[in-house]
């Protein structure tokens, strides 16, 4: 496919993570133009982009950096998402990793156009090479006048510092984030106030993914318009899409939005690995299940999802053959939503949990009809109920892999009337 | 013994503490520079960092349980961390696991006896389409298989041996 790479177009320079290489090769290069803009032009540009949030829930990004209140009088926080942990997702690691330049222009203009002057960079705990180069990348650009006081002969002033997290899913919510940003437990807070309005430390605080800020520069060097015309009319521009599990080529892809879902698994992913297509789990693990079915006329684009009753997510799909057991594949959700689960509310703590407990009990074949249809009654109880979406990011894969699969799980079922215990 | 850091280490904590306008801010970065030090975090570590973070030791306690990345007990000089979760699962961590487990005669969540090495179940660590992989320390193993595990788990004593020497 005939485009121009915006997110990785450095990826494959040798030492593409050095300041000099990525500066030989157009880093920073928007920074000119940017500065030549008011900051509220800026956001009005990346509200032409159309550009949302890639980070799962595809928020509009100008829109969310207008929420920001005119003349606070607190310092205003720019905040960067690089939890990296929904499952079937690696991307943003790999920008950390091979073009961390780009992840700081994008901070610069995000921080210009918020009027933020302090940014943390929050980076999953696990990531240590890619922290290593992030921090030497932040102490070459603040050398070199990218960042600090006076940035490139303008007035605006920079600081950007790393946060290592330290393992737990949670905090790739935003405001859980900000929590262990804070030195708390990453647990969640109850909205509103929103970030922009009160995030870290009590302050106006934007929290933008990894993606979604190294989106940025082209933008800004290019214009909203150009953005805007890249893409599908509701998903614009380019994405860095990933196929993992059943796949003869697993890996991420820079494309444009649009590409059918079918095309991208043959094309990128060399086709399914060991047997037929049989589900595709859309955008990391949290988003419903699809049938190879209603994967023929489904396209990597936000509207597309959608029609289809799931989400673009984070655009990490996983693709699951013929050959594998939906059951046990739940199984293994279940157990890591009930292992992230932050513990704060009753529905999410105990729903994870019990999800998985009656799963195990289906698949050793104690259990009856009873129990498949209170893991959907569980799953309603538990959607919508709390103070983030966790809950609601188990109950789907659970409702999505029953509907669609049901015969799968009644194969491990006793006949009812046999059960003991206590009837609920 | 009491536990404390050295001089060049509390330099180090208060130039990061300085990034944040809260002093709590600097817990998680004082709990990694204390795992770096001292292995893991004991009751006395944690007791320390109260100190130095200036708050109270249970604010340090439930942060420390809340995160798995930081050691409650003893870990070996290498420390496997290895994927279970989906992507992985779908292509065969849990051959990996037995691998491992055959290889060093250990469960999750337990140490050898020579301490050289511990091994835990972890969920995602973002390598799914490298899967399946696992953590060592601080280094990725990724499209790993029962022999390329053999082969590390190897290399590793070896490494080992020739530093004793």
């Amino acid at each position: 496919m005939q485009f121009e790479p915006q997110l990785t177009k450095r990826f494959n320079i040798e030492n593409s993570y050095t300041l000099n290489v990525a500066l030989q090769h157009g880093a920073y290069a928007s920074l000119p133009k940017l500065f030549s803009k008011k900051p509220e032009e800026v956001i009005e540009e990346i509200k032409i982009s159309g550009l949302k949030g890639r980070g799962g829930a595809g928020f509009p990004c100008g829109m969310k950096w207008s929420f920001i209140p005119k003349n606070s009088t607190k310092p205003i926080y720019l905040v960067v998402n690089g939890d990296e942990g929904e499952p079937g997702t690696f991307s943003d690691r790999a920008i950390l990793s091979k073009d961390p330049h780009l992840l700081l222009e994008g901070v610069i203009a995000a921080a210009y156009a918020i009027q933020a002057h302090v940014a943390y960079i929050y980076v999953r705990g696990e990531f240590f090479r890619e922290i290593q180069i992030l921090n030497q990348a932040v102490e070459e650009a603040k050398n070199s006048g990218y960042l600090g006081s006076k940035i490139q002969g303008s007035d605006f002033q920079l600081e950007v510092f790393i946060h290592q997290g330290a393992g737990a899913y949670i905090c790739g919510e935003e405001t859980g984030l900000l929590e262990s940003l804070e030195g708390k437990k990453g647990q969640p807070r109850i909205k509103p106030p929103f970030p922009a309005i009160q995030g870290l430390f009590g302050c106006p605080t934007i929290v933008n993914n990894v993606k979604t800020l190294s989106s940025v520069p082209w933008i800004i060097a290019n214009g909203g318009a150009a953005y805007a015309a890249i893409g599908t009319k509701d998903s614009t521009g380019t994405h860095i899409f990933g196929l993992s599990g059943h796949v003869q080529n697993g890996g991420y892809w820079e494309l444009p939005f649009g590409m059918p879902m079918l095309e991208f698994i043959e094309t990128y992913g060399r086709g399914v690995k060991n047997g037929k297509l049989k589900a595709v789990i859309p955008g990391g693990s949290s988003t419903p299940v699809l049938t190879a079915q209603e994967c023929e006329d489904l396209t990597l684009s936000y509207e597309s999802m959608a029609k289809h009753g799931t989400f673009l997510g984070t655009g990490g799909a996983i693709v699951i053959n013929d050959q594998t057991d939906m059951p046990q594949i739940l199984k293994n959700l279940t157990h890591f939503y009930a292992h992230e689960s932050c513990g704060q509310c009753t529905p999410c703590r105990e729903g994870t949990a019990w999800e998985n407990r009656l799963l195990q009990k289906i698949i050793q074949g104690e259990a009856t009809a009873r129990e498949l249809d209170l893991m959907v009654e569980i799953a309603g109880n538990m959607e919508g109920k709390t103070i983030c979406a966790l809950a609601a990011a188990c109950a789907m894969p659970v409702r999505s892999f029953i509907k669609k699969f049901r015969g799968e799980f009644e194969k491990y079922l006793k006949p009812s009337g046999v059960t003991v215990g206590i009837q609920l | 013994m009491s536990v404390v850091f050295k001089k060049e280490v509390l330099d180090e904590f208060e130039i990061i503490a300085n990034r944040y306008p809260t002093r709590r801010a600097a817990l998680l970065p004082a709990l990694w520079l204390a795992q770096r030090e001292f292995g893991y975090l004991s009751l006395e570590v944690l007791d320390y960092i109260a100190q130095i973070v200036k708050i109270s030791p249970v604010q340090v306690y439930e942060v420390a349980e809340f995160y798995t990345l930081f050691h409650k007990k003893p870990v070996g000089k290498y420390h496997l961390q290895v994927c279970r979760t989906i992507s992985c699962a779908l292509n065969g961590a849990l051959d990996i696991q037995r691998a491992i487990e055959a290889h060093l005669h250990t469960k999750p969540g337990e140490i050898t006896h020579d301490k050289l090495f511990s091994y835990e179940l972890v969920e995602c660590l973002a390598s799914c389409h490298t899967a399946p992989c696992m953590r060592i320390n601080e280094d990725y193993y990724e499209n790993l298989s029962p022999e390329k595990v053999n082969e590390i788990l190897n290399q590793l004593v070896k490494e080992n041996n020739q530093n004793a020497i």
